[in-house]
């Protein structure tokens, strides 16, 4: 998600800061180019007018241009909006006083709903509550199948519908086995429908009238286009909903989608759908995002998805050592090794700060170069590995008969690993606040 | 007429916006910068997309500037005219006598290719065509049970595996059961896929291989399905669909909300992928052919 934009921010960044003076015409044509990237990632044009507009006249205000960087100011300033679009923390479900609770999932046809109650299940399952889900898309071929088979496969209870009952009918009667059975959260898998679908809207609030839900989450697909804004204002208008989801998150969808909504309705994203399996669920983290956006990376959660799937002690000595940019041969060997367990490379190296970069310098994410990187890496003596430096033309050639490979290959192990390097002697040069990295 | 009733519902929207701030634009005698930068954000609002939405506005100030005194409805007739030049691709047609046209139709999750399928074999069908349906989404829950729904619905015979079935392996029982049985056309229906997913790629790859075996020339047809609330997204799909398989056409799905689908335009000028159908609603009727004076006619009408 987002890294369209955030390349495309990037290159006007650099352009920016490699002025000394700032005129008001290079301010001008950065703020066109910040509008083409947001609206090529999809931003409402709106909103992309919007956006620069704030930027400038935040700019302007602040005397930007007089000032000893103006480069750095403007970027500051387009960081600062971008967060204020984004919203800064994660928000998290609603706090029930009385369960069960309903959840509603409500969105378009295809935006993939039924997949999201179910992860909403598992992830709520996950923090010790009980969750039931309940089919109450009646009108879409399959669909409550699809729920009823998605919900065995992870183990979670789902309510069915007898044949024949309408929505109306069969809510309440979920609700009250919910609460018969003791469960927390009754999340409704709604059918879906067009915002401009009258009958179907209507539908929705009857629904609403029949059992209140403590929460209603809209689910839209990452890769909505400019009709975000209108699905969301008329689902906000006719329910109100607490929050977004976005989905499909885990292609390439340039997500503009997140920032309109965002804008129009106010209401928060607080979950993204990241794949097909159940456990593909994230948390949304405004924050985080607008760093991502920006290029600075996304250590946090890289440190997050660490966690999960390494032990915490090796996670937080990867951490430190990112920190301190005290990073070898062999750190840079094993922790290959470990990133490979986390899950598929483009995504991991995708929360790395600067990896727009380092995937412009040539840093090969394919996963069967890996291999010869170990084989490289492995052909090395323990000195090498800790003081890489001292491998000369003479050690290369023995590395790279050792690891059946060639001098080039070993040439571009040592310059991925330096690049990485002086990567991270960046980030903490910059490094401001905590994690926060800004690499400009 | 009731089947272009249902395409002006789906595209009332597009044209009350895109005319009321068009004809706003140009109602002048000559362009000024801002009626310019209107038209521009018009055109934006529909996911032409920034590059065609300036390529077109540039085009139309050239325009303007050639001669002196051009009225805004020359400005409108002209626009109608670039867009329409890219949107007007001749549509194939079917193959060869005595085997089976195969239609694979692929695309990304929740685009609305097994509706477009049910609603195709109707179509079909009651052009008298005999039509079978392989259903390869193997993948996804009760994708078996939701396309059988639909090939019941238009009178069609299907062919599906198990869950969890090679789906190229359905593909290859679809090709011999349509060869077997004498049916005229053979619809393929795919699992979704996001484009970036290199394996589930070279799926469709095989699928296809496994196709063209069969039956000589086929596919004879690739549909990609395009939901057309999709943003600039769907230009890597068309892309990358287009490079894995060789995309012969698009299905723009879900015009029956306040999507307008213009991304189509930035594919067809960078593409040169036409657009074959147009999906309008959930109903097994709502497909209609795609007509480029009608869409953007549609697009561009003052009514
Ligand atoms: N309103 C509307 N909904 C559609 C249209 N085409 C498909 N759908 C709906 O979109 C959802 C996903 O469709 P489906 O055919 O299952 O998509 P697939 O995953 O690509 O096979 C279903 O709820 C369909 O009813 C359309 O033209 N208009
Ligand atoms: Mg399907």
């Amino acid at each position: 998600m987002f890294e369209e934009l955030s390349s495309r921010l990037e290159s006007v960044f650099r352009k920016l800061r490699g002025y000394g003076k700032l005129s008001e015409q290079n301010m001008r044509d950065a703020l066109r180019e910040v509008r083409r990237a947001l609206l090529e990632a999809d931003v409402n044009y709106k909103v992309a007018k919007d956006f620069v507009a704030a930027v400038e006249s935040k700019a302007v205000g602040r005397e930007v241009l007089k000032s000893l960087t103006p480069g750095q100011q403007v970027i500051g300033v387009v960081h600062e909006e971008l967060v204020e679009l984004l919203g800064k923390k994660a928000v998290s479900l609603k706090p029930a006083s009385k369960h069960p609770a309903a959840i509603f999932v409500v969105g378009l046809q295809g935006s993939g709903k039924t997949t999201f109650t179910v992860k909403l299940g598992v992830h709520l399952r996950k923090k010790g509550a009980k969750p039931l889900v309940v089919a109450a898309d009646l009108k879409r071929p399959a669909a409550v199948e699809q729920l009823r088979i998605l919900a065995e496969s992870v183990g979670l209870t789902s309510f069915i519908p007898a044949k024949g009952e309408t929505v109306l009918d069969a809510a309440p009667k979920a609700f009250e086995q919910a609460v018969d059975g003791g469960y927390d959260w009754v999340i409704f898998d709604t059918a879906g429908r067009m915002h401009v679908d009258d009958e179907m809207m209507s539908e929705l609030i009857q629904l609403r009238e029949k059992v209140p839900p403590h929460e209603t989450l809209l689910v839209l697909d990452g890769m909505t286009g400019q009709d975000a804004v209108n699905v969301a204002n008329s689902f906000q208008k006719a329910v109100d909903f607490d929050g977004a989801v976005l989905s499909k998150l885990d292609g390439d969808a340039r997500g503009g989608a997140a920032l309109s909504l965002r804008a129009v309705t106010g209401k928060p994203i607080k979950f993204v759908s990241v794949g097909e399996k159940p456990d593909a669920l994230e948390v949304f983290h405004p924050d985080r995002m607008a760093s991502r956006i920006l290029g600075m990376g996304d250590v946090l959660s890289l440190v997050e998805k660490a966690e999960q799937t390494l032990d915490a002690a090796r996670a937080e000595e990867m951490e430190k050592k990112l920190r301190a940019a005290e990073f070898t041969l062999e750190d840079f060997l094993d922790q290959l090794k470990e990133v490979r367990k986390m899950g598929p490379l483009q995504d991991v190296m995708q929360m790395i700060p600067g990896f727009g970069r380092i995937q412009k310098a040539g840093l090969d994410v394919d996963e069967k170069a890996l291999g010869r990187v170990e084989a490289v890496i492995n052909s090395m003596t323990p000195d090498e590995r800790r003081n890489p430096v001292i491998i000369d033309g003479s050690r290369r050639k023995r590395i790279a008969t050792g690891s059946g490979t060639t001098v080039q290959e070993v040439n571009r192990v040592l310059k991925q690993y330096f690049q990485i390097q002086k990567l991270l002697k960046q980030m903490k040069r910059g490094g401001r606040k905590g994690l926060s990295f800004l690499p400009f | 007429m009731a089947v272009l009733d249902r395409l002006r519902r789906g595209l009332e929207k597009t044209r009350r916006t895109l005319a009321s701030g068009i004809g706003k634009a140009l109602s002048r005698e000559a362009p000024s910068e801002k009626a310019l930068a209107d038209l521009e954000e018009l055109l934006l609002s529909t996911d032409v997309g920034v590059a065609t939405a300036e390529r077109l506005a540039e085009s139309l100030r050239r325009f303007a500037g050639e001669g002196p005194g051009k009225s805004g409805s020359e400005l409108v007739s002209f626009m109608k005219r670039e867009i329409l030049d890219l949107m007007s691709k001749p549509m194939s047609r079917p193959g060869p006598k005595g085997s089976p046209h195969v239609v694979l139709v692929v695309g990304v999750n929740g685009s609305g290719k097994t509706t477009t399928i049910g609603k195709l074999a109707k179509r079909l069908a009651d052009g008298g065509e005999r039509v079978l349906i392989a259903c390869s989404d193997t993948f996804r829950a009760a994708a078996g049970e939701q396309m059988d729904v639909w090939a019941r619905r238009a009178g069609v015979e299907m062919v599906r595996q198990k869950p969890g079935a090679d789906p190229a392996a359905v593909a290859y029982d679809g090709a011999e059961a349509g060869l077997a049985r004498g049916s005229t056309v053979v619809l393929v229906d795919t699992a979704g896929r996001l484009h970036t997913k290199v394996n589930l790629m070279e799926e469709l790859k095989k699928i296809r291989k496994v196709l063209e075996r069969k039956v000589p020339g086929a596919p004879h047809e690739v549909l990609l399905v395009v939901d057309a609330s999709t943003g600039q997204n769907a230009l890597v799909q068309a892309r990358e669909f287009g490079s894995c398989l060789g995309v012969t056409g698009i299905v723009l799905t879900k015009l029956d909300g306040t999507a307008k689908g213009g991304v189509v335009v930035a594919i067809a000028s960078q593409m040169d992928i036409p657009v074959k159908f147009l999906g309008v609603g959930e109903a097994l009727e709502d497909i209609v052919e795609f007509d480029p004076e009608e869409f953007v006619e549609a697009l561009f009408s003052t009514d």
